[in-house]
């Protein structure tokens, strides 16, 4: 293949100069979200401590946090179930690189925290244990960050040990 | 056995047929909906309209664009309100949902599935979508300057201006008419529109190109049912069958175009057999009036075809759905037994850069 | 009840940097040096920008040339309110430019009165003080006074511009 340093030297002009092999051009685009009614009603919620799910009418499946449908049967989940703060850890991570633009310090261990009565793992922070002791089954419950409540997962700083037993698996095995 | 090879190849395969259509009422801003949301009860409405669930579809298509909202995978949420589990034949274009139709034809027509579900959705109002879709253009020579789409739809008005083939008069009369028209669609976003005089006393947007001359800013969604044979006969009494679909590109760059002119349009034209006979109506995808002129030349359409009944993408222009409503309005028509034979036109890309001819009939058989 | 209608700002950057290929790179090194390529196409004609595969062949595209600093505007748009980013923060004319010795156009701004602005009129590349090889490097275009532009007149080409005056 020719390279751009051989198309040039064909040019008088521009024999010897030195190739441009890459363009940095940055773009950027600016919006305005907006999060969608299932997902505000979460939202909105989360200042008062509260977790607002929503429940499937058809499967009776409960999704947390709701995006207004049921993405195994397609229609809409218009009934609101507040779920407790409690739950059972399903799957995890120490995580050692700090990832660009996000303002926490590494390690940290991540989590899904499957809360009672849901049936997906809600993203969360496992905090307040040594993470050699995180474990699948482990019973967790919502710390709440007294600072930053408002209408964002923020409003909630991390999960920590209950020191209740592990959950038997049977209750956590489907929605892992 | 001495007549020459037609242009393009007839194939064999099965008739395929729309058989729903739906679409949101289309608006300005749904900052009350997230995407899923907004698409969801158009595909209830398909469903219902066939009395097919989402499990007894063969396929399932999609168009849009992350980029609308600036919601990274927005596509796969979006498939949350279509019950996709177990997994479904699914697939997903970053194109209008008339690409993902015609995708979808493929798969009916050659015998893959027997019913097709087709949406498409578009959520500009997070954003610009002005300044949004320059990025689809060339990285390296176009993007850089951020030529917005009414500026490149301003170049190619005043290269028709200049060519004799319009002027800045008959460019509001097509607005008038256009959402005139949509006074009878209850989906439209604009529907009625102030006099010719009265719009060419108003400033321009981009000269040549006024307000007016633009579509309006929408979100809004879109689904249709394709069907084939005597699944699609089973399904609605009028099968609006697709007598032919194609599509075809030009080059990306708007310098090197005749932008009096669309080439690509008038080969998918006549693959689609569109010039076989004459149509009782056309629904075009020409968001900007002056892209009516050329797509009007490309397709040999007069005064006597009525173009854009519903009000057109200039009364309503939910982006990466737009084309595919042409196609569903089309249908429609073959549906309420108003029109026998209608072309329906979708395009993508900066001045009709790429353009997709559908020709839809109320008797099937002998698909091209 | 219908929830609260919630909004935050999300901002969608996009960093990157793209390899240039021969063609593009040939070219953009030219825009540096204050020299315009077009490439040759199978049909003798010459595009600019350039491409890298023949549009109608879609042969390999190998032959640069160098074309003039001047050219004529084939069609154009008024832009009363440019937005962000765009290549002047003042009123100005979207234009597609056929450089001398090219057969097809250029998108780029122009810098004129609207008043001036016409389909025909010839325009020069006015040129950034500061280039790096992108299309960035052409500030915009600006118009040629008629008498600059006889036929006589002493050729405003590559002539004018040292090849290697970069600062390097």
């Amino acid at each position: 293949m020719t390279t751009a340093a051989e198309l040039l030297a064909g040019i008088p002009e521009l024999a010897g100069a030195e190739p441009v092999t890459r363009v940095t051009i940055p773009a950027r685009l600016e919006y305005t979200y907006s999060p969608g009614s299932a997902q505000a009603r979460f939202l909105t919620a989360l200042p008062e401590k509260r977790l607002l799910a929503e429940r499937c009418p058809q499967c009776t499946r409960v999704y947390v946090p709701p995006r207004g449908a049921c993405p195994t049967c397609g229609i809409a989940t218009p009934e609101q179930v507040e779920l407790p703060h409690t739950g059972t850890v399903t799957t995890f991570c120490i995580v050692n690189i700090a990832a660009k633009g996000l303002d926490v310090e590494v390690p940290y261990c991540y989590a899904y925290v499957l809360l009672d009565g849901a049936h997906v793992g809600l993203h969360a922070r496992i905090g307040e244990t040594p993470y050699a002791d995180v474990r699948i089954g482990q019973r967790v419950e919502a710390v709440w960050d007294d600072r930053r409540l408002g209408p964002s997962l923020a409003s909630i700083s991390h999960f920590r040990p209950t020191g209740e037993p592990d959950a038997d698996p049977e209750s956590y095995r489907r929605w892992m | 056995m001495s007549s020459p090879a037609p242009s393009a190849p007839r194939t064999g395969g099965r008739d395929v047929a729309v058989v729903a259509f739906a679409q949101s009422n289309h608006t300005r801003h749904t900052d009350q909906l997230s995407e899923v949301e907004l698409v969801m009860p158009v595909l209830h409405d398909v469903l219902k309209q066939t009395g097919l669930t989402a499990n007894r579809i063969g396929f399932t298509c999609s168009g849009s664009s992350d980029y609308l909202a600036g919601r990274a995978f927005s596509f796969t949420m979006a498939l949350d309100g279509v019950g996709a589990w177990p997994p479904i034949s699914e697939s997903h274009v970053e194109m209008d949902g008339a690409w993902a139709l015609y995708e979808a034809w493929v798969k009916l027509r050659t015998g893959e599935a027997d019913t097709a579900l087709v949406y498409s959705y578009g959520k500009s109002s997070p954003g610009s979508v002005r300044d949004v879709l320059t990025r689809q253009l060339d990285p390296y020579t176009l993007a850089p300057l951020w030529p917005d789409s009414i500026a490149l739809a301003a170049l190619q008005a005043r290269a028709l201006i200049d060519a004799g083939l319009t002027d800045e008069r008959r460019l509001a009369r097509t607005a008038v008419r256009s959402r005139r028209a949509a006074t009878a669609n209850p989906h439209a976003q604009l529907r009625g529109s102030a006099d010719v005089e009265d719009l060419l006393r108003r400033p321009y947007e981009v000269e040549p190109l006024r307000r007016h001359d633009c579509p309006p800013i929408s979100d809004g969604a879109a689904a249709v049912v394709l069907a084939a044979g005597d699944a699609a006969r089973a399904l609605h009494a009028n099968p609006a069958w697709i007598r032919g679909v194609d599509h075809r590109i030009e080059a990306h760059q708007p310098g090197v175009r005749d932008l009096t002119d669309s080439p690509s349009t008038r080969l998918a034209a006549t693959a689609a057999g569109a010039f076989d006979a004459p149509f009782d109506a056309a629904e075009l995808h020409a968001p900007f009036t002056a892209q009516e002129v050329v797509l009007r030349r490309a397709l040999d359409l007069d005064d006597r075809v009525r173009v854009n009944p519903s009000g057109g993408p200039l009364a309503a222009n939910p982006v990466m759905a737009a084309g595919l409503i042409r196609l569903g309005e089309a249908a429609a028509l073959i549906h309420r037994g108003e029109a026998g034979r209608v072309l329906a036109h979708a395009t993508s890309g900066p001045c009709l850069q790429q353009n997709l001819v559908a020709v839809l009939e109320n008797t099937g058989g002998g698909t091209r | 009840m219908p929830p609260e209608v919630l909004s935050a700002p999300l901002i969608v950057e996009f960093p990157f940097t793209r390899s240039t290929g021969p063609v593009l790179g040939a070219f953009l090194t030219g825009l540096r040096e204050r020299v315009v390529l077009g490439a040759r196409g199978s049909d003798g004609r010459v595009l600019c920008p350039p491409a890298e595969y023949d549009p109608v062949t879609a042969a390999e595209l190998t032959e640069l040339v160098p074309l003039g600093q001047l050219g004529t505007v084939t069609t154009w748009a008024w832009n009363e309110r440019p937005r962000p980013y765009q290549p002047l923060d003042t009123p100005f004319a979207w234009v597609l430019v056929r450089l001398d010795g090219a057969d097809t156009a250029l998108l780029h701004a122009l810098d004129a009165p609207r008043h001036a602005v016409r389909t025909g009129m010839r325009v020069a590349i006015r040129w950034t003080e500061e280039r790096s090889g992108a299309i960035t490097d052409i500030a915009c275009f600006e118009p040629v006074p008629e008498a600059a532009d006889a036929p006589d007149a002493a050729p405003p080409t590559r002539a004018e511009a040292p090849p290697h005056d970069h600062g390097r």
